[in-house]
């Protein structure tokens, strides 16, 4: 189980990102985090596994707090959390398959990870996911050469090989035609009741968080304005939540 | 609370697989790293292992060197040529680099124009880009060295040379610009029945003057350093002429310092008056 | 106000500016420096002709042909060297440096400014500075070339590092992996061919940068054109040159062809 207790952040000085900030999240749910742009839905993404250093509160992944652990112990949380970025982040010269690989890299000792060396069992997991993900066929293929939603699946395959016990996508199908969109918001959705994951995604499209998540959040001016299951969204609430008259007012 | 063991997900092949499964498949461009980077490799080893050391224990001259470079950069003084001196020398450079960028930039844009493959005809383009090739091919000492056997040594040398280096480097700089541009931009003024100069000055040079600028001072500050080592090398006067009598001939350290630091100014001057340019045209 | 009429007579009135003050710094600077324009323009078919003339070989030149080439070689090759070692130190520091991958912003700060410090003391200052210590030997060549394209490359490994790896970085990161396994499993493989492509054009340049170490410090290629200048034997000169467009070309074709593949 996933818990944010009391999550604050500020990049300048009163001004604060993020305020106040409580969910917990059970296994095998996916969640949508949305909001207007600015909203700080990536400062909350990446608070989870520290990349961005937040400023006070707690994250408790089954009990243990991120937010206090030392580096040894960070990067061991860090590879139980997968993440998946709206621009894929893989290396383009490597190989598919070579990508997906890497992230075994947190449990590697330092040299065996340095110089790329990976157990046969690794590979072959590396392949059973790929099919999963539909890519076996491309497993030797340079990524430069795949198309955005190709990519993307490698990105999950990526994570999926963590093993991890939470997923983050960071605007994963921000990138993406439709088509592939559709394709990716159902992968995460039958991998996160499959592998019994919690899936967070940060998204822009309301339409797909309410048709393939399980529950969404609605940030604003970094605050938490709902947090129910997906079909309790209704078009008033989306109106707070997007109103552009409102924001003026506030700003 | 799930556990976060491996049997979850499917980790055994149903048979085992006999072969191992590969990573990458060879590629050329793989290869071609690897070769180039070996050979480079083998190459540095080969030299540095034959490397003529003309009897200098290596030891002694870093002392030296230390001793030396503690004389000119913590003990700098202007010598017995006198700060009004060096500070004229040091204009003089500046002005010769100042000079033959502006000259560099005016001949290669027009060059350019010429030598782009979306403005002219082949033949034309190719000829020009070969011949800059050529010409870029001579280091500029030895323009300045040509030039001055048949007008003699002094200002006169030391402008063509660096005036041809720098026409060379601009024009190949320049095209590659224009290449850029979309080709609809020009037909768009070509279909109104405008002159090729009148396209080339109304829809080329505001498309690339961001790129232009930032070439012409990317040349000037190569122009400097230039226009110092001409001084030096050449006998063209100029502050490069300076470091080279206080260095070469009269052993000052204490003003090879002096004169380094001036040049750093300089340097780090038109560094920092590019990078304002750059920002400001970027803006627009 | 801002008006269109106003705004492109503004725009005339600028283009003319420009004009007036290229033409003034020309003129300018012609003045102060004593330089004859006329005489200058022709100059240059003269300068053609005597390249024309000296490009010939004759009985003479040929004679030095060998002697040439075998400097021109060991030029180029010290230009590698030199290189080679300066990417190496560079990779290093640049790792250290950049703010992707670097330490503290006070290791970034610091190795900034020696950067900045190496790139910006002229080749010259270096040539003489170690022909002072390191006297007549190929050793003071290889570290002037080295001092001054470690500035160089350092800043040019930062700025490839920062455009071409933070995305990667970050991803990896999240993953749990250590530096030095992002450093090696992203970092590098992403940046190698921007890496090569860089490496490859300071070798070029050194190779050309080489020819003025080598007329101050008398060493290598320069030293050789040098001798025969000063010795009036410009037969021997014109070949020098002709050699070293050959060589410059051909490594500019041979970089040219080895970019395209690993690009």
């Amino acid at each position: 189980m996933l818990e944010v207790k009391h999550l604050e952040k500020s990049y300048q000085k009163d001004k604060p990102a993020l305020t106040d900030i409580n969910f917990s999240v059970e296994p095998g749910t996916f969640v949508a985090i949305i909001g207007p742009s600015g909203a700080g839905k990536t400062t909350i993404l990446r608070s989870l596994n520290q990349l961005i250093k937040d400023d006070g509160g707690q994250i408790l992944l089954d009990g243990g707090d991120l937010r206090t652990a030392n580096k040894t112990q960070l990067r061991g949380y860090r590879r139980q959390i997968g993440m998946v970025f709206q621009n894929y982040n893989l290396v383009e010269r490597l190989t598919v398959i070579e990508n997906v690989l890497h992230g075994r890299l947190g449990y590697k000792s330092t040299l065996a990870g340095m110089f790329g060396r990976y157990t046969e069992a690794e590979k072959q997991e590396a392949m059973t996911l790929l099919e999963k993900v539909g890519l076996e066929e491309f497993a030797l293929r340079r990524c430069s050469e795949l198309s955005g939603g190709q990519k993307q699946r490698v990105g999950i395959a990526r994570s999926l090989i963590q093993h991890p016990k939470v997923i983050l996508c960071d605007e994963p199908i921000a990138s993406l035609d439709p088509a592939s969109s559709q394709t990716v918001m159902q992968l995460l959705k039958d991998l996160t009741t499959e592998f019994n994951i919690i899936c967070i995604a940060n998204l822009h499209q309301i339409g797909l968080a309410k048709d393939y998540a399980d529950r969404i959040i609605g940030i604003r001016h970094g605050k938490m304005v709902f947090d129910e299951d997906s079909d309790m969204l209704s078009e008033e609430i989306l109106e707070t939540l997007y109103d552009q008259n409102v924001t003026e007012e506030l700003n | 609370m799930i556990s976060n063991s491996d049997d979850r997900l499917v980790m055994q092949p149903k048979s085992p697989q006999p072969r191992k499964i590969k990573l990458r498949n060879p590629s050329l461009s793989r290869y071609m790293i690897i070769g180039v980077i070996t050979s480079l490799l083998l190459i540095t080893g080969y030299t540095l292992t034959h490397l003529n050391s003309a009897n200098v224990r290596v030891g002694e001259a870093f002392r030296g060197l230390m001793m030396t470079l503690n004389q000119m950069f913590l003990q700098p003084s202007a010598g017995s040529d006198g700060m009004v001196v060096l500070l004229q020398a040091l204009g003089i450079s500046l002005l010769l680099s100042i000079m033959t960028t502006v000259i560099g930039a005016v001949v290669g844009f027009v060059l350019a124009v010429m030598a782009s493959k979306n403005l002219t005809n082949a033949w034309l383009g190719s000829s020009i880009r070969i011949f800059m090739a050529v010409i870029r091919a001579i280091p500029t000492i030895i323009w300045v060295l040509i030039f001055s056997i048949v007008c003699g040594l002094g200002t006169n040398a030391a402008v063509l040379g660096l005036s041809f280096h720098s026409i060379a480097y601009l024009t190949k700089a320049y095209s590659e610009s224009i290449e850029e541009i979309d080709q609809s931009t020009i037909e768009a003024l070509k279909v109104t029945g405008s002159k090729f100069w009148v396209i080339v000055f109304q829809a080329i040079w505001p498309t690339i003057i961001a790129s232009l600028v930032s070439w012409t001072f990317i040349r000037l500050e190569i122009n400097f350093a230039n226009a110092v080592a001409v001084g030096a090398a050449a006998g063209a006067g100029g502050i490069g002429y300076q470091l080279f009598v206080a260095s070469g001939m009269s052993f000052d350290f204490h003003e090879v310092g002096m004169i380094v630091y001036l040049i750093i100014a300089v340097t780090i001057l038109l560094e920092f008056i590019a990078v304002k340019l750059r920002k400001a045209y970027i803006a627009k | 106000m801002q008006t269109p009429v106003n705004y492109l007579a503004r725009k005339h009135w600028k283009q003319t500016g420009t004009i007036v003050l290229i033409g003034s710094i020309y003129l300018l600077s012609s003045w102060i420096l004593k330089f004859d324009g006329v005489g200058g323009i022709a100059a240059i078919p003269k300068a053609f002709s005597w390249l024309g003339v000296n490009f010939k070989p004759t009985a003479n030149s040929v004679h030095f042909l060998p002697s040439i080439w075998q400097k021109l070689i060991g030029t180029v090759m010290l230009a590698i060297a030199s290189t080679v070692v300066a990417s190496l130190i560079a990779i290093l520091v640049a790792i250290l440096g950049s703010k992707v991958t670097g330490g503290s912003s006070l290791v970034q700060t610091i190795v900034r400014g020696i950067a900045s410090f190496f790139r910006n003391i002229p080749l010259v200052a270096w040539a003489m500075i170690l022909l002072f210590s390191f006297k007549q030997s190929d050793f003071t060549g290889f570290l002037a070339l080295l001092l001054m394209s470690v500035g160089y490359l350092i800043r040019a490994f930062m700025e490839i590092i920062e455009d071409e790896a933070s995305e990667t970085m970050l991803a990896l990161k999240a993953t749990g992996a250590s530096y030095f396994q992002v450093i090696f499993q992203a970092v590098l493989p992403q940046i190698m061919p921007s890496l090569i492509s860089w490496i490859l054009y300071m070798i070029e340049n050194n190779v050309r940068d080489a020819t003025l170490v080598g007329i101050l410090t008398g060493t290598g290629i320069g030293f050789v054109f040098d001798i025969y200048y000063k010795s009036f034997r410009f037969d021997a000169a014109g070949m020098t040159v002709l050699s070293i467009i050959i060589v410059v070309i051909a490594l500019e074709v041979l970089s040219n062809q080895i970019r395209k593949v690993i690009l």
